[in-house]
């Protein structure tokens, strides 16, 4: 099951943003991050990637430095930045909305984790 | 990472893929040295993974996905790379290059407001703009020329020989202006007043040129110089009027008349500041506009086949003679001088290796159907000329005729046989090329020796 495309752009900005509160990364490194987190069901590509870190840090949300690694390589690290946090809670915010709003809708053998308290994602 | 594993060797791979990336003008090269450092990353983990790298390198590439998909994501989001800028903004990124834009700033704000000084200052000697036609026709081209020549030949560091030749050009250029006392209804006049610019036009081309005198690559630079000069001078003419016309509007609102101030002040110093401006913006932004002339000439050179072949074909039927008189002549003469244009402006932008198209018979077409009226136009001219005695003006227009009809008669050659895949593109380059001082010669004649062979007329 591969999620589809518009799903992923949805929750690209708090997917990267999310990544970034484990601490300052770089590109290939978040791309990595996501593979992991979703067992390889997220379909990202760096042009999704690249340009979405470009506008957060337009939009002030993420702070880039280089730095040198490994000789002559560069290496464009991002960090969150209070406005990227604030964005952040926004984001989780509308998420959880979403979510509760499906769980009550969507009926079956899921249904008993909403009696699961929610502490372990906090 | 320090195990042999093959990956130095991968270092002009990964120098090709990054010749592709920053040929994008999408991606900067910020945006080229953070996805190499993406792809170096992947090319290290799937070498970690046990694969050589070589094949690495194929399956990281293969990853990214195609460039064009990743430049259109890219443009999404920097939709404004897409519009190069004009003027100051230029994103260059290496200070070096910052520093010699500023000075090429400073040099041509130094030489703009020299030729905007430069044609007030006869105004001091007592020489008005209305009175004194006799004396500011001729001399226009003095006043902005030599500076923008200047501007160039201290861009392009020309040597002090070379120096004193522009100087000794404009030197001679002001003594045909000024030496012959001619009346402000002479003929003589008005065709200096006509030849002269041009004649220190490519005085301007040799100062142009002046980095690499004898290349013949540099002069065709010339061309495309000398067209995308007149597409910036014409825009930066019609910002002029929009000027004037707010400038108008505003005071009289207030009751104060700002003629004196526009006729005399405005349009002359803005037209020669202008000069060089325009000369800068060219140099400066090569670029930017992606060449307009060559755009303008794929536009206008199928409607000039058209009109020209009408016209053929409607003089056939009509039976009636050109009417040469003076207006005519000068029409004729600016035909085949559009004509030319259109040919040398298609030429400056073609690749010259390309195979002939539909275009140069086009072009084809159009270069006999101006040799055909040129024909036409000639014998009128001789025929007037041996039934009325010559004067200046039709002596000019018929040498300019014999000049124009040679070049266009042997670029009609080699385009029928550039159609005909026997003679490789560059031959008629060659031609347009070598034929630039042709003009240049003439113009010189026209200024220098016609006024005393026709006794100052």
């Amino acid at each position: 099951m591969k999620v589809t495309k518009d799903l992923v752009a949805a929750s690209a900005t708090p997917m990267v943003l999310g990544i970034l509160t484990e601490g300052d990364s770089y590109g290939y490194a978040i791309l990595r991050r996501i593979n992991e987190l979703s067992g390889g069901e997220l379909d990202w590509t760096e042009g999704l990637l690249y340009p979405l870190l470009h506008r957060l840090e337009r939009l002030g949300h993420v702070e880039a430095s280089w730095q040198s690694v490994a000789g002559e390589r560069r290496r464009k690290y991002y960090r969150i930045t209070d406005s990227g946090l604030a964005e952040l809670a926004e984001q989780r915010r509308q998420w959880d909305t979403v979510v509760d709003a499906l769980k009550e809708i969507w009926p079956g053998d899921r249904r008993p984790l909403l009696a699961f308290p929610l502490g372990g994602h906090a | 990472m320090t195990e042999p594993d093959g990956r130095e060797e991968l270092e002009p791979q990964f120098a090709q893929w990054r010749h592709y990336v920053e040929r994008r003008p999408e991606l900067r090269r910020s945006d080229a040295d953070e996805l190499e450092d993406h792809l170096r990353g992947s090319v290290d983990e799937l070498v970690a993974a046990g694969l050589h790298a070589d094949e690495a390198f194929l399956v990281a590439v293969k990853r990214m996905g195609s460039l064009d998909d990743l430049s259109r994501e890219f443009a999404r989001e920097h939709s404004e790379r897409l519009w190069k800028q004009l003027v100051l903004t230029g994103e260059s990124g290496s200070p070096a290059a910052d520093t010699r834009s500023r000075r090429d700033l400073v040099a041509m704000v130094a030489c703009a407001v020299g030729a905007a000084v430069s044609i007030k200052v006869p105004e001091l000697f007592g020489l008005g703009f209305e009175e004194d036609v006799a004396f500011y026709a001729p001399n226009l081209g003095l006043f902005a020329l030599p500076w923008l020549a200047a501007f160039l030949a201290w861009r392009r560091r020309a040597g002090r020989g070379l120096i004193g030749v522009l100087c000794a050009l404009f030197a001679l250029g002001a003594v045909a202006a000024n030496a012959y006392q001619l009346t402000d209804e002479s003929q003589s006049l008005a065709l200096t007043s006509i030849h002269l610019p041009i004649a220190l036009w490519f005085v301007v081309g040799l100062a142009y040129v002046s980095d690499d005198v004898r290349a013949p690559r540099r002069r065709m630079d010339f061309v495309r110089f000398t067209g995308e000069w007149f597409v910036y001078y014409v825009l930066i003419a019609l910002g002029g009027g929009v000027l004037i016309a707010f400038t108008f509007g505003t005071f009289e609102a207030i009751g104060i008349s700002p003629e004196g101030f526009v006729t005399q002040w405005l349009i002359p110093c803005g037209a020669a500041a202008a000069v060089t401006v325009a000369g800068w913006l060219v140099e400066y932004k090569q670029g930017v506009v992606e060449n307009i002339a060559p755009v303008l000439t794929r536009l206008f050179t199928p409607l000039f086949t058209a009109v020209l072949l009408a016209f053929l074909v409607t003089f056939g039927l009509a039976d009636a003679g050109i009417d040469v008189e003076r207006e005519a002549l000068i029409l004729f003469d600016l035909l085949l001088v559009v004509v030319l244009g259109l040919l040398l402006y298609s030429i400056s932008a073609r690749d010259p290796l390309a195979p002939p198209v539909l275009f140069d018979k086009l072009q084809l077409a159009l270069v006999v159907s101006a040799l055909a009226i040129d024909v036409l136009v000639l014998l009128e001219i001789i025929g007037r000329i041996t039934e009325y005695g010559t004067t200046p003006n039709k002596a000019a227009a018929l040498g300019e005729n014999a000049i124009l009809l040679a070049n266009l008669v042997w670029s009609a050659w080699l385009l029928l046989r550039l159609v005909g895949r026997r003679t490789p593109f560059a031959a008629l380059e060659r031609w347009q090329i070598g034929y630039l001082p042709v003009y240049a010669v003439w113009a010189w004649i026209v200024v220098l020796i016609f006024p005393p062979l026709f006794d100052f007329l």
